[in-house]
């Protein structure tokens, strides 16, 4: 039976969504043996939260190392694994990291990349969205092993009863792969909202906020979205940068995405337009949001939302 | 100091981007130089102007790099009128189709030849928004990568080089000896406009264009024919359906509230 690696993507102590689909993905092909990268004596700690998913094997690698000198260990750790397993495929979340990883690795084994796949098959095809969306793309790898990042959320990941085999990996890495050194790093300020790429709402507000997001944050908790910002937002520092949504932002495609004070520049809806259902409220009847919107009010969105929060609360009661 | 700086041409952000037999259709659109490499292009010129200041000939120079068809010289004459001093263009029919490994290859092959120090990229680029190519280079080159750059620093003296790392996953503080490839994101800084004299001077400024036998890679290494990906079929989406707009005269958010209940999306 064939083998799919798929890596196990975490903050260092809790591990992200996309382990689960990478399982329903690979398990399409093959078996699913899930690699995790961690510090020394974290591996158990994070494997322990995969239980439930539909992963086979879970390859663990202890080696400070790889979180000290960044992409180049961490290919450098799975290149490793790939040399022992020799799977079929690998496939990484795609994310800043993820792609990177994928792209490093795609040279050292040989492989062909492909990035941002919405879906993978049993023949190791994929497709890609692409043009933002106007386009859709299926396509192969047909050198050497896939690397395939697949974009979060892009399918449910399956359940399973029975618990993955565990095993450690012992890697070493060499000297070319340690040019780099991070002194420090401060992980992303995390409230206690969805994460944006994982959300299934998201609900974004832009320069017509003002800098106040009081209103954009109250309806994402009644109806537990994901909340997002336009670059003008993050710009004038309304909102933090790892919010924004966009082309040099994060690149969303929730069921449904709310647009509140964007004008819907181009850079904007290259990271949104993929989004199942999109609601705009704008005071300017004439913004170009409006044409993506499939539902838009023409208004004030400290109007608009307070009083669509009244109403949802109402007839929920 | 030696600085190359990678520049993609890609088609104009408001350009409706068609496939055609699998790929981008690059002809019938206008192309722009990527957003993001104007940005590569101000860091470098803010890291080498201070120390070129007061020179007769420049000590530190820019040099652009670049692949895609002839016409791509338009996007490097806007770089060189921006500041860069130089420009290399790799043309080739073969190159057509080529995927990301191909061009890593091809890129990382004139850094090598041109002995830089340092290379500086944008992140992404607009058409196929891959953002590998900068992690690729260091690959290929065994350079060390330091990408995603929301700040740099340059130390010419000790020819190391600092960054803060700005992504999904936060911000890490990096550094790494020379050379090293550095990508930028569009926090780093305001680009310039390209002044009239800076246009001007831009005219005069030579741009190497280069086939693939110049640079001695092979034809059969890139392209379709070369490819490790393929594209099977590419179909265009769909348009949206149209939506509703409605003007809120005093119930719009009573309205949107129905919507978001009857569609079942809360
Ligand atoms: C290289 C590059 C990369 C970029 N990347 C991104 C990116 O990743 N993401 C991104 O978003 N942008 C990006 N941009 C910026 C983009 O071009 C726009 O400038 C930005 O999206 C505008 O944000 P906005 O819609 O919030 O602001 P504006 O365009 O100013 O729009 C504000 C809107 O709010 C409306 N409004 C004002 N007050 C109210 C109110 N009370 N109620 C309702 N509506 C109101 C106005 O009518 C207006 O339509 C990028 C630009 C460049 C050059
Ligand atoms: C819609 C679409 C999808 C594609 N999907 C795939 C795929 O899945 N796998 C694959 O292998 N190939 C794919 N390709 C081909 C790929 O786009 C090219 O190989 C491309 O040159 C590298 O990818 P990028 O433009 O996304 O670069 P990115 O990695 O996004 O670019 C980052 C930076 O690298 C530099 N750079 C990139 N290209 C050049 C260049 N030609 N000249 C100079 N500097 C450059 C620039 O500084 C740029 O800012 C795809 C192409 C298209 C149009």
């Amino acid at each position: 039976m064939a083998n799919i690696l798929f890596l196990v993507d975490h903050d260092g102590s809790k591990v992200a969504k996309t382990p689960g689909e990478l399982a329903t993905f690979a398990k399409r092909a093959g078996s699913a043996i899930g690699v995790i990268l961690a510090n020394n004596g974290a591996g158990d700690a994070l494997a322990a939260q995969l239980s439930g998913t539909e992963i086979d094997r879970l390859i663990v690698v202890e080696n400070d190392e790889i979180s000290k000198h960044g992409i180049a260990a961490a290919v450098s750790a799975l290149a490793q694994v790939v040399a022992k397993e020799k799977p079929e495929a690998l496939l990484v979340a795609s994310s800043a990291r993820g792609k990177e990883i994928a792209g490093r690795l795609a040279l050292r084994i040989a492989g062909g990349v492909i990035t941002d796949a919405t879906d993978f098959r049993s023949d190791l095809s994929t497709t890609q969205s692409v043009f933002g969306g106007s386009f859709t793309v299926n396509a192969k790898v047909k050198v050497g092993t896939p690397v395939i990042t697949i974009r979060p959320s892009s399918i449910e990941a399956g359940v399973a009863s029975a618990a993955a085999s565990i095993e450690k990996f012992e890697v070493s890495i060499e000297a070319k792969d340690k040019t780099v050194t991070i002194s420090n790093s401060q992980p992303p300020v995390k409230g206690g909202r969805p994460d944006l790429t994982e959300a299934k709402i998201v609900i974004s507000g832009g320069r017509g906020t003002n800098g106040n997001f009081a209103e954009v944050e109250a309806m994402a908790d009644l109806i537990g979205a994901a909340v997002g910002a336009s670059r003008a937002a993050t710009d004038a520092g309304w909102y933090p940068h790892t919010h924004q949504v966009g082309q040099t932002g994060k690149t969303v495609s929730p069921q449904l995405y709310i647009a509140c004070g964007i004008s819907g520049a181009i850079q904007h809806r290259a990271g949104m337009q993929t989004s199942k259902t999109i609601v705009a409220i704008n005071k300017d009847p004439e913004a170009p949001i409006f044409d993506l919107a499939d539902f838009g009010v023409v208004g004030d969105l400290f109007a608009v939302l307070p009083q669509a929060r009244e109403a949802l609360k109402a007839k929920r009661a | 100091m030696k600085i190359a700086i990678c520049v993609k041409q890609v088609p104009d952000s408001w350009a409706e981007k068609k496939m055609v037999n699998g790929r981008l259709d690059r002809e019938s659109v206008d192309a722009v130089l990527n957003d993001l490499d104007e940005y590569a292009i101000e860091e470098a010129l803010r890291i080498v102007e201070p120390l070129n200041e007061g020179k007769e000939s420049p000590e530190h120079t820019i040099t652009l790099i670049s692949m895609g068809p002839e016409r791509t010289t338009e996007a490097i004459r806007k770089g060189l009128s921006m500041g860069a001093d130089g420009g290399v263009l790799v043309s080739d029919p073969a190159l057509a189709g080529s995927d990301a490994v191909a061009t890593a290859k091809v890129l990382s092959k004139v850094i090598q030849d041109g002995g830089f120090d340092l290379v500086f990229c944008g992140t992404e680029s607009t058409d196929a928004r891959m953002s590998v190519i900068p992690a690729m280079l260091a690959e290929s080159l065994g350079w060390a990568q330091l990408t995603f750059a929301g700040s740099v620093k340059v130390h010419a003296g000790a020819k190391s080089v600092e960054i803060a790392r700005m992504t999904e996953s936060g911000v890490e503080t990096m550094s790494a000896a020379f050379p090293c490839v550095v990508s930028v994101i569009e926090k780093i800084n305001e680009p310039r406009y390209p002044s009239f004299k800076g246009i001007m001077a831009a005219k005069k400024k030579p741009i190497d264009t280069k086939a693939l036998a110049d640079i001695g890679v092979s034809s059969g290494e890139v392209g379709t024919t070369g490819a490790w990906s393929e594209v099977l079929e590419a179909q265009p989406r769909p348009p949206r359906d149209k939506g509703v707009k409605l003007e809120d005269s005093g119930d719009g958010g009573t309205k949107l509230a129905d919507y978001l209940l009857e569609k079942r999306l809360v």
